[in-house]
């Protein structure tokens, strides 16, 4: 378990690392979900 | 949900894609756990060692990704493959990767201030580290710089080949240059089992996480080439039909 001293620095760590990752994961699909607006699904070899 | 409104929700997704996101949420839930609550402290850095089981991971995984787009930059460079699909993949890794490096700095400073009583200190490590992340700004911004696609994979290409020269530089720079940065505890064997468990749940949940970026971030890539190719077209169409009038 995390003793009190520095806990902030620790969970300060956690929670900018898997925010970042949210975030980023967050603009990546929202990216993804513009371009595809314009493109059709035929065109997309992936689906 | 219907497949074609889940299609259009999720447009880079797959049957793999989606099972892989859903193994990385459980590696980091799990990650979560054992590095906050069930692994011990360290006799030495007590509560700090904590933040070893995020910090490595994420720089390895800026590293992996830093390799990868060297490697599929060579890829494109290769004449018989000219593909821009290299080149997608090296732009969507060196993304991925600026955001785990600057992820590895924050976490570093933090770790740094338990353990130094600073956040930053112009040591080896820490500088070249620092170096590397900007240069790799600098890809995405040459990237960025407009032309044909193929114009962007050549210049980016190169560029790329130079720059993962600077990952050996980091990675050594604590044996070359003996810096404030503590030396590689993993491979000296400063850590006992469960913090090994912990470290190697880490590794794993956040390469599982890497494929996942990347994959999305190249497709997406993909859709945004093909917007600008039709964007293209569309302003020929219109040239022409000027021209005839």
């Amino acid at each position: 378990m995390i003793a009190m001293e520095n806990a902030a620095y620790v969970v300060g760590s956690y929670v900018v690392t898997l925010g970042g990752i949210a975030a980023y994961a967050w603009v990546v699909l929202a990216r993804a979900r513009r371009a595809a607006r314009q493109v059709p699904r035929e065109d997309r070899p992936w689906t | 949900m219907t497949t074609d409104t889940r299609s259009e929700r999720r447009p880079t997704s797959t049957t793999f894609t989606r099972w892989l996101g859903a193994a990385v949420l459980a590696g980091l839930a799990w990650l979560a756990l054992f590095g906050l609550v069930l692994s011990p402290n360290d006799r030495v850095q007590k509560t700090g060692v904590r933040i070893l089981y995020i910090h490595v991971p994420t720089a390895w995984l800026a590293y992996l990704a830093f390799i990868v787009t060297g490697v599929c930059s060579v890829g494109y460079l290769w004449k018989r493959s000219r593909n821009l699909q290299w080149d997608r993949v090296a732009g969507a890794s060196a993304e991925v990767g600026v955001v785990f490096m600057g992820i590895t700095l924050v976490t570093g400073m933090l770790w740094g201030k338990i353990s130094w009583g600073t956040y930053w200190t112009w040591d080896s490590r820490l500088t070249t580290t620092a170096f590397l992340f900007v240069t790799y700004i600098g890809y995405l911004a040459v990237r960025d710089l407009g032309g044909t696609h193929h114009q962007r994979a050549r210049r980016s290409a190169v560029l790329a080949l130079l720059a993962v020269l600077e990952v050996p530089l980091v990675h050594f720079s604590v044996k070359w240059w003996r810096p404030l940065h503590q030396q590689e505890s993993v491979a000296e064997g400063k850590l006992n089992g469960l913090m090994m468990f912990t470290l190697f749940v880490g590794l794993v949940a956040f390469t599982l996480l890497y494929v996942w970026l990347v994959l999305h971030r190249q497709r997406a890539m993909a859709m945004d080439d093909m917007v600008a190719d039709q964007g293209l077209d569309a302003a020929l169409a219109e040239r022409r039909e000027e021209a005839v009038r």
